[in-house]
């Protein structure tokens, strides 16, 4: 297996007293999307700060591929209305890119024409994907999505999905994201991690929605609906694209959760 | 040249509106209005302070800003009710100023002169103080210029980027207390905000990017200046609340234009 673009070794992080991620590890490497899942306030958000170092580690550590380069889509993000930014300015922070580059990253995630557009006067699909073009301009090896398709609907949703799974294909860049919609997340994933302020299970799409611990959490009720994505996930699996390192189930590991609570 | 006291009095006016364009642009972007307040109201502590230990009023009004500008932005990193407890530190510091201001001797009668300004009477020294400061500020503000947008926008998308949110912050923290100790004489504690804020607000409708912005806040400052020391002359009005009367008018009169072009 190639070395990791970036892992978490069993890290805890407590806000006040309360420790919001418990024992958590996990590994991205080269070329692999991976999805965090989990209910809202299960710590994902967090874990995405503590992967970026954006919050202090009560235990364990982060380790990055040495001069990694990272593109992050953040949750939201709000643009002061006093703020006037157009979507070309907004390419070039913190780095300045040329015009050249910007209307070929703007062509590549299909929103082109819009570079002098304001930001604040886009709709959803159109902002994320501005949000996403910004991030790959720096031609990252791993890209961090935060809930990316928060506020869109359901096509918008399965067409942001549809391409990041491009861009990964395109690039080679590995993506990690976070979820807390089970649905469309799961066809686009190699593997699913579900976590709950700890990793309560981790495998491919298909493992995953069948451990008791996922449905614990989530409940029984969109097993018709996962069986559907799953289809869809084999389906695109058949197209010939390349998930050699996706489908490993040897990562389930369910004994996480009872630990957890015995502790 | 510089012997004209109507010259100086415009280079003054001129001086302080090249650096309250620019950082008020971030203070309006970055809702920090009531901290400007709370930083120009610890001015009149500044100078009481200065008055009582003989030492230069720049030095105090410094000293006092900065220690305001900081708590204030510590208190903000920490996550206090802001807009609460802004207000009681912007008000108790006025209060405590003019407390400590009635025990230094024979300043009483001078009091106005610190609340309102007193540009009429800019020596050659003290212009040499506002350029200097404004340059100080001007050059902080470009040399960071790219990471402090990058933050405003979004902590989390300067922290991704590699860059410290906090060390952005400090920035502007410093550059507030400059502008704040070199604006003392031209417009007064009372009115330092409203240069920072008026100008950058009246800019908004007009600009497409942040730097346009800036730049207009500039202009509108500088006009602003011309405009109220041309009423202070021929309507004997005091010089520093006129400037902000034409500030504000020029405001009225952009939110108007603004108007006007989206109907």
């Amino acid at each position: 297996m190639t070395a990791p673009l970036i892992s978490a070794d069993r890290i805890c992080v407590r806000f006040g007293g309360a420790e919001v991620l418990h024992d958590v590890s996990l590994a991205v490497r080269p070329a692999e999307i991976v999805t965090i899942l989990g209910p809202n306030g299960s710590g994902k958000s967090t874990l995405i700060r503590a992967l970026l170092g954006m919050v202090p580690l009560a235990h364990g550590a982060v380790a990055r591929a040495p001069g990694l380069r990272l593109g992050y889509v953040p949750q939201k993000l709000a643009v002061d209305r006093t703020m006037p930014m157009t979507v070309r300015r907004f390419l070039s922070l913190p780095v300045r890119v040329s015009d050249a580059a910007a209307a070929e990253v703007l062509a590549r995630v299909g929103v082109e024409g819009v570079a002098n557009r304001q930001m604040a006067a886009l709709s959803g699909g159109q902002f994320q994907r501005v949000l996403l073009a910004r991030a790959l301009l720096s031609s990252p090896q791993l890209l961090i999505l935060d809930e990316p398709t928060q506020g869109l609907d359901q096509p918008g949703e399965a067409a942001f999905y549809q391409l990041i799974e491009t861009v990964r294909q395109d690039t080679g860049a590995a993506v990690l994201m976070v979820s807390h919609d089970l649905h469309v997340v799961m066809a686009a994933s190699d593997r699913v991690i579900c976590l709950n302020g700890h990793v309560c299970c981790e495998g491919t799409p298909r493992v995953v929605s069948n451990a008791p611990e996922y449905r614990a959490l989530f409940g029984l009720g969109t097993k018709g609906a996962l069986a559907l994505y799953q289809h869809d996930h084999d389906h695109d699996h058949h197209n010939g694209h390349d998930h050699d390192h996706g489908h490993d189930h040897a990562h389930f590991h369910p004994h996480r959760h009872e630990h957890t609570h015995a502790g | 040249m510089l012997d004209d006291f109507t010259t100086r009095a415009l280079l003054a006016g001129l001086g302080v509106a090249l650096a309250a364009g620019p950082l008020g642009s971030f203070v309006v972007w970055r809702r920090m209005a009531y901290f400007g307040d709370a930083t120009s109201h610890a001015a009149i502590l500044g100078v009481a302070l200065a008055l009582a230990f003989q030492l230069p009023l720049t030095v105090g009004v410094l000293t006092v800003s900065l220690a305001m500008a900081m708590t204030v932005s510590t208190l903000a990193a920490k996550g206090w009710a802001m807009d609460t407890t802004l207000g009681v530190l912007a008000h108790s510091a006025l209060a405590f100023g003019l407390v400590a201001i009635s025990f230094v001797p024979g300043v009483r009668t001078d009091l106005s002169a610190y609340l309102f300004g007193d540009i009429l009477v800019v020596s050659r020294t003290d212009l040499a103080l506002i350029w200097g400061g404004a340059a100080l500020v001007l050059g902080l503000l470009a040399w960071r210029w790219q990471a402090l947008l990058t933050a405003t926008l979004s902590e989390e998308l300067a922290h991704a980027a590699g860059l410290n949110p906090d060390r952005e912050r400090l920035v502007l923290t410093v550059a507030l207390a400059v502008v704040v100790a070199v604006s003392l004489k031209v417009v007064g504690a009372l009115l330092i905000a409203a240069m920072l804020i008026i100008p950058a607000a009246a800019a908004r409708a007009m600009a497409r990017s942040p730097e346009a912005m800036a730049v207009l806040a500039v202009a509108i400052g500088g006009l602003s200046a011309f405009a109220g020391l041309q009423m202070s002359f021929w309507q004997d009005t005091d010089a520093g609340p006129s400037i902000v009367a034409s500030a504000a008018v020029i405001f009225a009169l952009s939110v108007l234009i603004g108007q006007m072009r989206k109907g």
